[in-house]
């Protein structure tokens, strides 16, 4: 038999039902035995990391129940708002969070902000332990004259911008200028180089926002300098990105020869990974460009610092960008970028910096290292604080791929596991624990929090809203349009 | 009769108006339009919603047993805690996703779409060169896998033939030192 209601009221019969079970089996419980022994433990963060974590710590135990917040309605962080349109494959790792966001011991909460809608104090009572796995939400600056200038951006918005970041929605991205300037050689910088020259026909089959597509059908944009402060030997991005890059239709990659000419003979000692990627930046370097009309140029500039920001004649636009050329001192990862008195300037439009990530404090309660900019933890223990760990970004700074902060997630859901198994986390404590009392709170606070059904249903609109586009998705570009999709 | 009549007549009325409410996608309960259809509620069973065919779309083949010895390709994990791990895969089958299949710990976060090197493994030597050589996109991702070795692959780029029979794998022991005191787990 099937039977038909709507949206509204098979919430409010399944919220009803939740109640009355939920509250049957804490009161089979108590009777049962005085202490409940089920461990609740909350992930604060619901990109790789967190997921990863939860992953792997209801596989290592086998009662434990884990609900993750996020202070978006829509989970995977980064995955989804991170990972550039261009690359869908590398978000195939939603479907394993999708599976364990399926297991009964599981819950999603989202559009609560842990460390204003709750406190970390308060989570921490009706939780046995919390997971920090908030990651790196701000961006490092450069701190140089002229940055405040219209034109200057960064590329953690400008990435938010066209994968539909709710705060970076209304970013003021202007490309009519023929040429930007990318700071940063790391595969973010390659990110956002790509996405500048990658004709629209392609983009447009992804899942990138329709308010970013507009913007980019109308680029002026021909040229891309992507700027770093050392040599060749010394760049952070990856070989799959920059051969992407060279095989970008319509555009060509120019690396300055001359850096490149006697870098052979350095080359076979180094290990593999960087052996290759120097192999396949000297070919690019050095062989002759091939004769095709070309519409844009990528060029790759090394030794190179921004000292100031130039402004245009009314002093509000960016007009260009003075460098100063460095010269290396040491060799090998460790090599120094030392100042020297030459100084060159790039004419552009546009300035995106992309010089690293940086993880920002989530309340008073949990200590902060502004240093290094990530919670001070001893393998994954955040320092002076019992019950509180922290995984990914947050704990070992914003560098590497999924692989390496779902290691980081491996690792620290086992450590949680072996310690609530073990006597390390007294987990006997009378009162009610897991999300039902903090979820009662936040409702009288007249916070709506989002579950994994309700971003069900986001993302099946969303892909809706795609089909019709030609696009895989259509993202809600903003909180009040996610939870209309979640909840009308 | 004419009392049955009527009565038969009414029920038609009524299913029809009922369907006409379920094809409208109205709420039986409040009227109100839009409407999701719950197959049959049963309160014992978590899932109200139909969910959609399973995460994982691809390994499916794997989940099939050989159809005759002549088919069986057997191949030895070895895991990260050293212990080998004996299967019967058969021809055609994928190495991430035969071991998948196995509960061996190998992720596969991209799906083997060679996006990432989650699948990493090391090939016993003696079957390195009897695999096909790794293509440029593999090549790419092995250099982001952490201790890489000369005899490395990705998992999810091995596909079984006959030639393979006895192959070896081990899962790269990726561990780090965590505990600052020199405590070592013990195992559960």
């Amino acid at each position: 038999m099937t039977t038909f209601v709507c949206r509204r009221w098979f919430q409010f019969c399944s919220r009803q039902y939740n109640r009355t079970s939920n509250k049957l089996y804490k009161e089979t419980l108590r009777s049962v035995s005085t202490k409940p022994s089920i461990p609740h433990v909350c992930i604060v963060g619901s990109g790789p990391a967190g997921f990863y974590t939860a992953q792997q710590l209801l596989k290592h135990h086998k009662t434990v129940h884990v609900d993750i917040y996020d202070k978006l309605p829509v989970p995977f962080g980064l995955v989804r708002f991170g990972v550039a349109p261009d690359h869908p494959e590398v978000k195939n790792c939603i479907n394993q969070f999708t599976k364990t966001a399926k297991n009964d011991r599981f819950a999603f909460i989202g559009n609560v902000t842990v460390g204003k809608d709750i406190t970390v104090k308060k989570l921490k009572k009706s939780y046995d332990a919390i997971i920090m796995c908030y990651g790196a939400d701000d961006d490092r600056i450069l701190g140089i004259p002229g940055e405040n200038l219209h034109g200057v951006l960064s590329a953690r918005s400008f990435v938010g911008w066209y994968n539909g970041l709710p705060e970076d929605r209304n970013l003021d991205v202007n490309l009519n200028c023929d040429t930007a300037v990318v700071i940063g050689h790391g595969n973010v910088a390659i990110d956002v180089c790509r996405i500048l020259l990658t004709p629209v026909s392609i983009l447009k089959r992804t899942d990138i926002t329709q308010h970013s597509l507009e913007v980019l059908e109308n680029s002026q944009i021909k040229r891309v300098y992507m700027v770093g402060r050392r040599g060749p030997l010394q760049v952070a991005f990856t070989i799959k990105e920059i051969r992407e890059m060279t095989k970008l239709p319509g555009c060509r990659s120019v690396l300055d020869p001359h850096l490149f000419k006697n870098l052979s003979e350095q080359v076979s000692g180094l290990p593999r990974p960087r052996k290759r990627l120097t192999e396949l930046m000297i070919k690019t370097a050095l062989d002759t460009p091939s004769e095709a009309e070309v519409d844009a140029e990528w060029r790759v500039k090394f030794l190179r610092s921004p000292i100031e920001i130039i402004p245009s004649n009314d002093g509000k636009q960016v007009a260009g960008i003075k460098l100063r050329v460095n010269r290396l001192e040491g060799t090998g990862e460790s090599a120094k970028a030392i100042p020297t008195d030459e100084v060159e300037e790039i004419p552009c439009g546009m300035v995106l910096r992309s010089i690293g990530y940086k993880s920002i404090p989530i309340d008073d309660s949990v200590p902060f290292d502004n240093n290094q900019g990530i919670i001070p933890n001893i393998g994954g223990r955040v320092t002076g604080m019992k019950g509180i760990y922290c995984s990914g970004w947050v704990r070992r700074g914003p560098t590497g791929v999924i692989l390496s902060t779902m290691s980081d997630g491996f690792e620290i859901g086992k450590l949680v596991a072996d310690d609530l198994n073990s006597a390390d986390i007294d987990i006997s404590n009378e009162t009610v624990k897991g999300k039902d009392k903090v979820l009662d709170d936040l409702d009288k606070d007249g916070v709506v929090p989002v579950m994994f059904a309700d971003w069900e249903r986001i993302d099946e609109l969303e892909k809706t809203r795609g089909v019709s586009i030609g696009k895989p998705r259509e993202k809600f570009t903003t909180v009040e349009d996610m939870l209309e999709a979640a909840f009308d | 009769m004419a009392l049955k009549t009527s009565v038969q007549q009414l029920m038609r009325v009524s299913r029809i108006v009922a369907d006409v409410f379920m094809e409208r996608g109205i709420c039986l309960k409040c009227s109100q339009i839009r409407t999701i259809k719950i197959p049959n509620i049963n309160y014992t069973s978590k899932r109200w919603f139909k969910v959609s065919a399973g995460p994982f779309r691809h390994g499916d083949y794997e989940w099939q047993d050989p159809k005759s010895e002549e088919d069986v390709v057997n191949i030895t994990y070895i895991d990260r805690s050293n212990k080998r791990i004996n299967v019967k895969g058969k021809v055609g089958d994928n190495v991430m996703y035969l071991a998948h299949r196995h509960n061996i710990e190998i992720e596969g976060a991209c799906e083997a779409s060679l996006a990432c090197s989650t699948c990493h493994v090391i090939v016993h030597d003696d079957y390195y060169d009897k695999l096909p050589e790794p293509d440029e996109s593999e090549d790419d991702m092995l250099d982001m896998a952490p201790l890489l070795t000369s005899t490395s692959r990705l998992g999810c780029q091995i596909i079984l033939t006959k030639e393979l029979d006895g192959l070896e794998v081990s899962l790269p022991k990726v561990t780090r030192n965590f505990y600052v005191d020199g405590h070592v787990p013990q195992p559960h």
